[in-house]
């Protein structure tokens, strides 16, 4: 069976929640159901069938063409199955992802993946501030799953992550990893000094040198065995990655104002 | 069924007894073939009987590095045990005695299972503190940091209590030398087979045991039925006059057909030399079939 379509007919008018469309939360129901959830977010009452045109399929494969950058909350909460968006998406995108693939091909706004704690979620362009971080009032950020970002992420990307794989394929915004709790962070492209700010355990590798805060020292080189697994785990999510962790590199141990069990591990 | 003759080697009808263990398996590697064997075969050193070694290991088969979670050369080792508390306390004393002091070793679970053991969950704490914890590809690993740079160790490892222990062969020949080729034949053909090990030196035992002796304190002792030089005084030789030497192969596996066919290997390899130059027979030893529940008939795996 093929794969359940929403079709954007026009730019939507007001930001939309589209949290109830997951391949999980969509299985069972039919295309007129589906038509009528509410996805709007002010009191002029919007729903499904006024935004996309519905083609039914097997919801357990959802495709959305169309995107906006007002389309909030894509995918949150989604626990199995594969979601696609082909354009933009809003804030909060992969929320508390929980299992299945996710897939955004354009940009994303702040908080992609905030909170997600499994399955896997690929956004082909870039993404906003706080990727993989807390909510306010949040003790931790991301708690497991893999993150692949095509482009460039915005500020504090892995902000007190937990657990789990954030690879950036381009450049990093500043205070990138800032208080990492563990988890581990590549980024193929640029980062600067504000980077892993208060980070207390977890893993960035850098694709390119930069400058480290002083709180950060020069710990020998990264173990090889650590970097074989890190490699292979990385290579089908991006051989850029992958290379790079296979690369040579210089060990810095910090954030020695936190606990400063941190690594950065930097091209030698 | 009547004992068989297979290129003049006579192969009794009889059985090995066998019987249900705990087993588990780890992969190690290291930077080379050299050191990735080193590690294995001192962490499966003293380790031939549960008897006296509270566990039973030896070398399963060496991996290319195309085949270890890390990309370097290795090795697979199979560790059986009577319990899950003995296994798991052999486990970790070897690995941390035997795996983590090697140079450039790194140590994985061998084995899935329903069930696990701890393996670098209870090593962590050599770390004192500087221990990394990460997730990768599927794996809990912990990197403990080492004067030459980290071990890295699974968390855990798989456990199976459905593993069998004390399949054997028992090889009878005209000389100590023919004996020894026909064991040492055996021996090389069941190292190919996977998921099964002969633990004794070089997969062979010259000292064979029954249950009990004369003495009090000893569980076991020598198996005088099958000693050549008391063939005229103990009071039950298996031994006919041709029959100058007896050693035994021992084998354990992860699963009863890992030792049946570990066992079959080992006797087509020994009957392949024939009597002149190898064991004139073979026979297999149990314990009349009461107390272990895996029984393994010579005949039958042959046919």
């Amino acid at each position: 069976m093929s794969a359940l379509r929403l079709v954007l007919r026009a730019p939507p008018e007001q930001r939309l929640d589209l949290s109830p469309l997951t391949p999980d939360r969509l299985v069972g129901l039919g295309t007129a159901t589906i038509e009528r959830l509410a996805v709007g977010t002010t009191r002029a009452a919007v729903h499904v069938g006024d935004v996309f045109a519905v083609h039914d399929g097997d919801p357990a494969t959802l495709v959305i063409e169309g995107g906006s950058e007002r389309f909030d909350r894509v995918g949150e909460g989604m626990r199995a199955g594969a979601l696609r968006l082909e354009g933009e998406a809003g804030m909060r995108t992969g929320r508390a992802l929980a299992g299945g693939h996710l897939a955004i091909t354009g940009n994303v706004g702040p908080f992609a993946a905030s909170g997600m704690t499994d399955g896997h979620m690929e956004i082909g362009g870039d993404a906003g501030a706080f990727l993989g971080g807390p909510l306010a009032g949040e003790r931790a950020g991301m708690r497991g799953g893999i993150v692949v970002v095509r482009g460039r992420v915005g500020e504090r990307a892995a902000d007190r992550m937990r657990r789990g794989l954030i690879v950036v394929v381009g450049d990093a915004q500043r205070y990138a990893g800032s208080n990492m709790i563990a988890g581990t962070l590549i980024v193929c492209g640029q980062a600067d000094e504000t980077l892993g700010t208060l980070m207390r355990r977890g893993t960035i590798v850098l694709g390119r040198p930069c400058l480290l805060a002083p709180t950060f020292v020069r710990a020998g080189d990264a173990d090889p065995v650590f970097r074989r697994l890190l490699a292979r785990a990385v290579a089908p999510l991006c051989a850029e990655a992958a290379m790079l962790a296979m690369a040579a590199a210089h060990r810095f141990n910090g954030d020695m104002a936190a606990i400063g069990k941190g690594e950065v591990l930097m091209p030698s | 069924m009547p004992d068989i003759t297979r290129n003049g080697v006579l192969i009794e009808d009889t059985f090995a007894e066998a019987f249900d263990m705990r087993a588990t398996a780890l992969v190690i590697t290291a930077p080379s073939p050299r050191w990735a064997r080193q590690a294995a075969v001192t962490a499966t050193g003293f380790a031939t009987s549960i008897i006296g070694c509270g566990v039973e290991a030896g070398i399963d088969a060496t991996l290319d590095p195309e085949a270890t979670p890390d990309g370097r050369p290795g090795v697979r080792v199979l560790l059986c045990a009577g319990s899950t508390g003995e296994l798991q306390k052999q486990l970790l004393a070897r690995v941390a005695q035997c795996v983590l002091t090697s140079p450039g070793s790194a140590c994985y679970a061998g084995l899935d299972g329903a069930e696990s053991l701890k393996l670098g969950d209870g090593l962590r704490y050599f770390g004192d503190g500087w221990q990394i914890s990460k997730r990768i590809g599927g794996r809990h690993i912990w990197r403990i940091p080492v004067m030459d740079g980290e071990f890295v160790c699974e968390g855990t490892t798989g456990l199976t209590k459905g593993a069998v222990g004390g399949g054997n062969l028992i090889l009878m020949g005209g000389t100590a030398e023919a004996t020894l080729a026909a064991a040492e034949a055996a021996a090389d053909a069941i190292a190919g087979v996977a998921d099964a090990i002969a633990p004794f030196p070089g997969g062979i035992a010259r000292s064979g045991s029954k249950v009990g002796s004369k003495y009090k304190a000893l569980p076991a002792s020598t198996n005088d039925a099958y000693c050549p030089t008391l063939r005229g005084v103990a009071r039950s030789s298996a031994l006919g006059e041709d029959t100058k030497a007896v050693l035994e192969i021992v084998i354990d596996g992860l699963t009863p057909e890992a030792v049946a066919g570990a066992m079959r290997a080992g006797l087509l390899a020994a009957i392949a030399l024939g009597p002149e130059r190898g064991a004139s027979r073979i026979g297999a030893g149990n314990y009349g079939g009461k107390l272990g529940k895996h029984h393994f008939h010579l005949v039958e795996l042959l046919s």
